[in-house]
């Protein structure tokens, strides 16, 4: 079953005749994710081939969910008409809603969520600057590459795109549920919080990794989170402990400011709730294993 | 990108907020005459990108010309916190009879912006709002209906400005939140918005931070970067589209995705205790897909930096192909090695992922005595460790 992304997943793609637009969708294809369409008013009308599946173009995502079903965007977008790409999919009503853009200045961020929020979050949104969302053997919404493992119960939350496929990579053997990473911007539409929620519902997930790093209070949020809520064993992973203040290390959110932000405090309010957390990813990876090993 | 208290000085001036007249100087000259044009007496105030410096004597009083060169000569060299003294901002005096507090900044944890106001300005806000929490009112904002008339006078009233300044607070709450959307800020500081004792409403200092995810909107942000203070390395990374961050170790990393970088950061400066407390040498994050030219580029910027005495380059493959990595990274010592350069410290490379296998074959066929493989990043962190120690 998974979160949020499931083999019944329609899924389109607004900037599907862009070049990363069209790289990815091509993946996700190979990936056996079931892509329906994609979006771009100026080509409304044509189908774009890829690699013998032919894929219609939509106007608008409105027209693209009437005609197909669809109920996954993957948005590829320029940063610049990123929040207009949001809030195209949110007018429409779609259920998920995925940011890959990196980029998006932190107002336009702001703006889509604030509108979604008053829009009733009919659409969870998860990203901007994010690798998406894979479901490995079902469904991939994104860019996350589908071959380095496959179902499995861990379910694993992260902020890093690159962190995230090493940890897919260390457990490979053991196998996930649904990897979603969130993204590492100031403001993101899922949180580790959001995820947290839906894997501990999740009858197929067993156990969760949560990767953090530096910048703002999610991870001391979401150990205040599995404190109250989560029963599932949860191991973490933070980085960043030897990033200097005020220096944003290439995510756009991960800076210390002044005293806040840091990887030890992120670590300390895990391990303060009995999550264990693993000084380098190998050794979270060996975390992992333990607890799915019964141990 | 953090701007200077004159940058930002200047920035509410643009957008019509109440600020003292003033200018800014780089040498006893420039002041000269700046404090000839304001005329009478003038504060001379050390630009840092740090708090302090009024205790490090960084901020002095001077009356007329003369004075002010006397005071922007003790103040212009001067170090703070580490920080030297390039610049110094000349403003006219204000006869301040009360301090208030006033921001707008970005809050992470709700998704949202938010107004940070206090009658008790002056001071530090945190500390205010540890010791006397009833005196700050946090208010959120909602991107999309920003701040109007309505809600700057909620905001007002919740944090009990006195009737004689409330209207000429509304005012500079609505246009300061003006300049915070169309600069593209993540924070605008007022600490201290001051009322004059004539009861006139000032912004006496400015702390803001733009977002540089924006900058494809403001081409005119590209003027507040302060080159001087812009580490060299750092610039000719940024030439060339790299993400580098200098830090000062020993280790030089290359890695693919910022989480994977920080990482490698973390798994070096762990490994290096144990090898003569060697650290990593900077931060570069060659992306996603990254290119052998890209990886030609970041290969030459780190073994351009002194300090560095072997480099770690840490990738898993996801987008990115890890025989392209390969090649780059054999193009790239080709390449120095061409224009003559001597390349001596160490390479250790660890692949993963997206055509790992291609990648070390390449690596293992160019057969470079300089050029390490080990599989598995602890232990590459560890091989770069012992070798930079070996190397210092």
């Amino acid at each position: 079953m998974a979160i949020w992304l499931t083999k019944e997943s329609k899924v389109i793609v607004q900037g599907m005749t862009g070049s990363e637009g069209s790289k990815h969708t091509r993946r996700m294809l190979a990936a056996g994710t079931n892509v329906v369409g994609g979006v771009n008013p100026r080509k409304a009308g044509q189908t774009v081939d890829f690699d013998g599946t032919e894929l219609p173009v939509f106007a608008s995502v409105a027209d693209a969910m009437a005609q197909t079903g669809a109920d996954v965007t993957v948005i590829f977008v320029p940063p610049q008409f990123t929040k207009g790409a949001v809030v195209e999919a949110i007018d429409a009503g779609i259920d998920l809603a995925v940011v890959i853009t990196e980029g998006v200045p932190v107002h336009d961020t702001a703006a889509f969520w604030a509108y979604n929020v008053a829009k009733g979050e009919r659409t969870r949104i998860i990203g901007p600057n994010c690798p998406g969302i894979a479901s490995p053997g079902a469904s991939n919404a994104g860019i996350i590459p589908a071959d380095i493992t496959g179902s499995g119960r861990i379910g694993l939350v992260s902020k890093s795109g690159t962190l995230t496929y090493q940890m897919m990579y260390e457990l490979r053997d053991i196998g996930f549920s649904t990897c979603v990473g969130i993204g590492g911007d100031p403001i993101i539409g899922t949180t580790h919080i959001d995820a947290l929620a839906a894997f501990e519902a999740d009858p197929e997930t067993d156990a969760i990794v949560m990767i953090g790093e530096i910048g703002g209070d999610a991870e001391e949020r979401a150990a205040d989170f599995i404190k109250a809520n989560v029963t599932k064993p949860v191991v973490g992973y933070i980085a960043g402990f030897t990033a200097p203040p005020g220096k944003t290390m290439g995510h756009a959110g991960a800076i210390i400011s002044g005293s806040a932000g840091t990887a030890e405090a992120k670590k300390a309010a895990l391990e303060a709730v009995g999550v264990k957390v693993g000084k380098t990813p190998t050794e979270t990876a060996k975390l992992m294993r333990e607890i799915m090993s019964g141990g | 990108m953090d701007l200077y208290e004159y940058q930002g000085r200047d920035l509410f001036e643009r957008h019509g907020l109440p600020v003292l007249a003033g200018g800014v100087a780089t040498t006893p000259e420039e002041a000269r005459a700046i404090a000839e044009r304001l005329g009478g007496r003038v504060v001379v105030k050390a630009q840092v990108k740090v708090g302090g410096r009024g205790k490090a004597g960084g901020v002095k009083l001077a009356e007329g010309a003369e004075e002010t060169v006397a005071r922007a000569t003790d103040i212009l060299g001067m170090d703070i916190k580490g920080h030297t003294v390039h610049k110094v901002m000349i403003t006219v005096t204000a006869d301040v009879a009360e301090e208030y507090y006033f921001s707008y900044l970005l809050d992470r944890a709700n998704r949202t912006f938010l107004c940070i106001a206090s009658v008790a300005g002056g001071m530090d806000i945190e500390q205010v709002a540890a010791e006397t929490p009833e005196k700050v009112v946090k208010a959120p904002i909602d991107a999309n209906t920003g701040v109007d008339e309505a809600k700057a006078r909620e905001i007002v009233a919740a944090a009990g400005f006195p009737a004689e300044v409330a209207d000429q607070v509304v005012e500079v709450a609505v246009g300061l939140w003006k300049a915070f959307v169309a600069e593209d800020a993540t924070l605008v500081e007022v600490n201290p918005l001051a009322r004059t004792s004539e009861g006139k409403l000032l912004l006496l200092d400015a702390k803001i931070t733009l977002d540089e995810n924006a900058a494809f909107r403001h081409p005119d942000h590209e003027a507040l970067v302060d080159q001087a203070a812009v580490d060299p390395l750092e610039q000719a990374a940024k030439e060339k589209d790299l993400n580098y961050v200098k830090l000062d170790g020993e280790v030089g990393i290359i890695g693919n995705g910022a989480g994977l970088v920080m990482s490698t950061l973390d798994v070096v400066a762990y490994a290096g205790e144990r090898h003569g407390g060697v650290k990593p040498a900077n931060f570069l994050d060659i992306g996603g897909g990254a290119s052998a030219a890209v990886m030609a580029n970041g290969l030459e910027i780190v073994l351009s930096d002194p300090s560095v005495k072997s480099v770690f380059v840490n990738v898993f493959g996801g987008i990115t192909a890890c025989d392209e990595v390969a090649n780059g990274i054999v193009q790239a010592l080709a390449l120095l090695q061409q224009r003559g350069e001597q390349v001596t410290k160490p390479l250790v490379v660890r692949l993963d992922g997206n055509n790992a296998e291609a990648g070390r074959a390449i690596l293992d066929g160019a057969n470079n005595p300089l050029v390490q493989r080990v599989d598995t990043m602890d232990g590459a962190a560890e091989r770069a460790a012992e070798l930079a120690a070996a190397g210092v």
